[in-house]
């Protein structure tokens, strides 16, 4: 078995907003290279772990290692270069509307690098084609479809090269066939470039795809409540949350 | 750190690069490598990655662009060895990339004449949306009142009390400074001729006939027309328009008839309080000049009649009429993307004020020739 370094570590982290916390004490590693998926039902606080995870939101109390570095303690310059390390394609898509797709990629190359402007250009069209929007560059983000959107939004977290990722709900109102697609673009940029993943979703066919580890989070015990490769979750029978969820079984008040 | 070098062998010039190839240490590296290639003076040219241990798509746009720039130095043989195996596709892709050529694909620019045409279709065909909205709004307002039981009033109130009642700390303000300093300017003139007393006709009259009214209704169209434009616009762009059409429900009669009308009631009103409150500020400064309370109300009751009162406020309603009816056709007229909301907001409000501008200049107009 080859070595494994962790990218991300959490630890004794209690998350949520202003004092009440959503999530307490949780604690859990995310490996270099691999596909990392969090999960759960509505309102258990999946996307509030994430803005946990990428900065947006300062945890009550714990901490959110990157690459060894704390990005709860980290200001200014240092911050700001832990948060380079990082991607994060926004759920909406999150792409600044007035400005071109190529422009919204190029936006990150030009603030934090002094690469001349050819370059950059070819860094920005070579992530569009890593995504498949080598014809889109010139339009602007209310021209594309919501596909394209995720797409664009995935390209715009890779402009800098960052060796982690984060995705929130990336196949959230996608038909099948464009969200199988965009889980195999995660999963060959994950195998091909050996970035780090680590997607919040609730998509079961999704998560079958990609996910190397998964993490359950539950509302009613404020925290994981299962850990685990797809097979390992899907298979588990002891656990009824995580059986419902699996076989998207109705919870009828408890075993 | 292991460091980037430069040697040579037979006919090939060999730059050794080491370490990470990223967007970082490219920075650097750039004017460096160029220099090397300038310098080299074989027909060969080799850039060694052996010492290299990471490479992104920067570094294989990086390494580009330093084959493009030998060969336009005249360099016959440019190599690149000892990639690693899991670079290679990215260095093909760069490659790729740097070829094709995108720029095919940018939308054509509008010529001078063609935008001018554009901007003059795209101002006639506003116009007439916006003439074909007033004339739904008109035309629904009519029908409400012509069966009063069918308009929302609890939606009519609420917006009343939004656009009225939490207005008047504002409109008291400005009315106040307004009233104040207008007498104390026109105090300075006439005390040389020992009529600072009339200062208050002045200030009746002014208030009354025509600041009273205009200024509530240019702080309405900052305030409210903004805040209906805004509103509308969100559930356009929420699709909640489209979700009141396919029930069934008219979004004109559902959304701006109760808006239209909460802003035609309450702007009289808060005339009424801003010429109130404008008078009081010109009080302040006669009594401070010792004349009592009684001689300026004396004087204004005595030289303001219940006509210029009348003529203000009629303008007022015509002012809550194009005010909320500008708010929410600006709104009902957003399109989407991000910044639409902001766009129809600010043409709200411009348009509210043109047009308030425009119809205090008719009314001007006629009260003169009726002898008002």
């Amino acid at each position: 078995m080859k070595p494994v370094e962790t990218v991300i570590k959490i630890e004794n982290l209690f998350a949520g907003y202003g004092h009440a916390p959503i999530i307490e004490n949780i604690s859990f590693n995310v490996f270099k290279g691999e596909v990392f998926v969090i999960i759960g039902g509505s309102g258990c606080g999946k996307s509030t772990l994430l803005k946990h995870m990428i900065g947006l939101l300062p945890p009550i109390s714990g901490n959110v290692l990157i690459q060894g570095d704390n990005l709860c303690l980290a200001a200014g310059n240092d911050r700001n270069r832990i948060l380079q390390k990082i991607g994060v394609a926004f759920q909406s898509g999150a792409l600044f509307g007035s400005m071109t797709v190529l422009e919204n990629m190029m936006l990150p190359l030009k603030e934090f690098t002094e690469l001349p402007d050819a370059m950059m250009e070819d860094i920005a069209w070579m992530k569009l084609k890593l995504v498949g929007l080598e014809k889109s560059g010139f339009l602007m983000p209310a021209e594309l479809s919501g596909g394209m959107k995720k797409r664009a939004a995935l390209a715009r977290a890779m402009a800098l090269d960052p060796s982690i990722i984060f995705l929130d709900e990336p196949s959230a109102g996608l038909d099948p066939v464009t969200s199988a697609g965009l889980d195999n673009l995660v999963k060959d940029l994950s195998s091909s470039l050996g970035i780090t993943f680590v997607i919040v979703t609730h998509e079961l066919a999704s998560i079958d795809a990609i996910a190397d580890r998964i993490i359950m989070l539950e509302k009613s015990v404020k925290g994981i409540i299962a850990e685990g490769t797809p097979e390992e979750l899907k298979t588990s029978t002891d656990n009824p949350f995580v059986y419902n969820f699996f076989n998207r079984k109705i919870d009828k008040g408890g075993k | 750190m292991k460091q980037s070098r430069v040697s040579k062998q037979n006919q090939d010039t060999i730059i050794s690069l080491a370490g990470r190839l990223d967007a970082k240490t490219i920075s650097g590296l750039l004017s460096e490598s160029r220099q090397m290639i300038a310098k080299a003076d074989t027909p060969g040219l080799m850039i060694d990655l052996e010492a290299v241990d990471y490479m992104d798509t920067a570094g294989a746009a990086f390494l580009c662009l330093m084959e493009d720039e030998s060969r336009k130095k005249g360099v016959q043989n440019f190599s690149i060895v000892h990639l690693k195996p899991g670079y290679s596709d990215l260095l093909d892709m760069a490659k790729e990339v740097r070829k094709a050529d995108f720029s095919a694909q940018k939308p054509g620019a509008l010529s001078f004449i063609e935008n001018q045409g554009k901007f003059l279709l795209d101002t006639l065909a506003e116009a007439k949306e916006f003439i074909t909205y007033t004339g739904e709004i008109t035309y629904a307002l009519f029908q409400s009142l012509l069966n009063p039981k069918k308009i929302r009033w609890a939606d009519t109130f609420l917006v009343a009390e939004r656009a009225g009642v939490d207005a008047l700390p504002i409109v008291a303000l400005i009315s106040f400074i307004v009233g104040l300093v207008m007498a104390f300017q026109a105090a300075i003139p006439m005390r040389m001729f020992g009529a600072e007393l009339y200062v208050a006709n002045l200030i009746g009259i002014s208030m009354v006939r025509e600041l009273g009214p205009l200024m509530t209704a240019i702080i309405l169209a900052g305030r409210s027309a903004s805040a209906f434009a805004a509103e509308i616009g969100t559930m356009r762009i929420n699709e909640e328009i489209d979700a009141l059409t396919v029930m069934g429900l008219d979004p004109v009669k559902f959304l701006i008839v109760p808006r239209v009308i909460a802003a035609t009631l309450i702007t009289p009103l808060l005339t009424i309080f801003s010429n109130l409150v404008g008078m009081l500020g010109g009080a302040v400064v006669i009594t401070s000049m010792g004349y009592p309370f009684i001689s300026y109300y004396d004087q204004i009751a005595s030289f303001v009649s219940w006509g210029d009162f009348t003529g203000g406020l009629v303008k007022c309603f015509i002012f809550g009429i194009l005010i909320a009816a500008s708010g929410c056709i600006r709104g009902y007229q957003t399109e989407s993307g991000p910044s639409a909301v902001g766009v129809s907001t600010t043409r709200a409000v411009v348009t509210g004020i043109i047009l308030i501008a425009v119809f205090d200049g008719i009314f001007s107009i006629v009260y003169y020739s009726l002898g008002i």
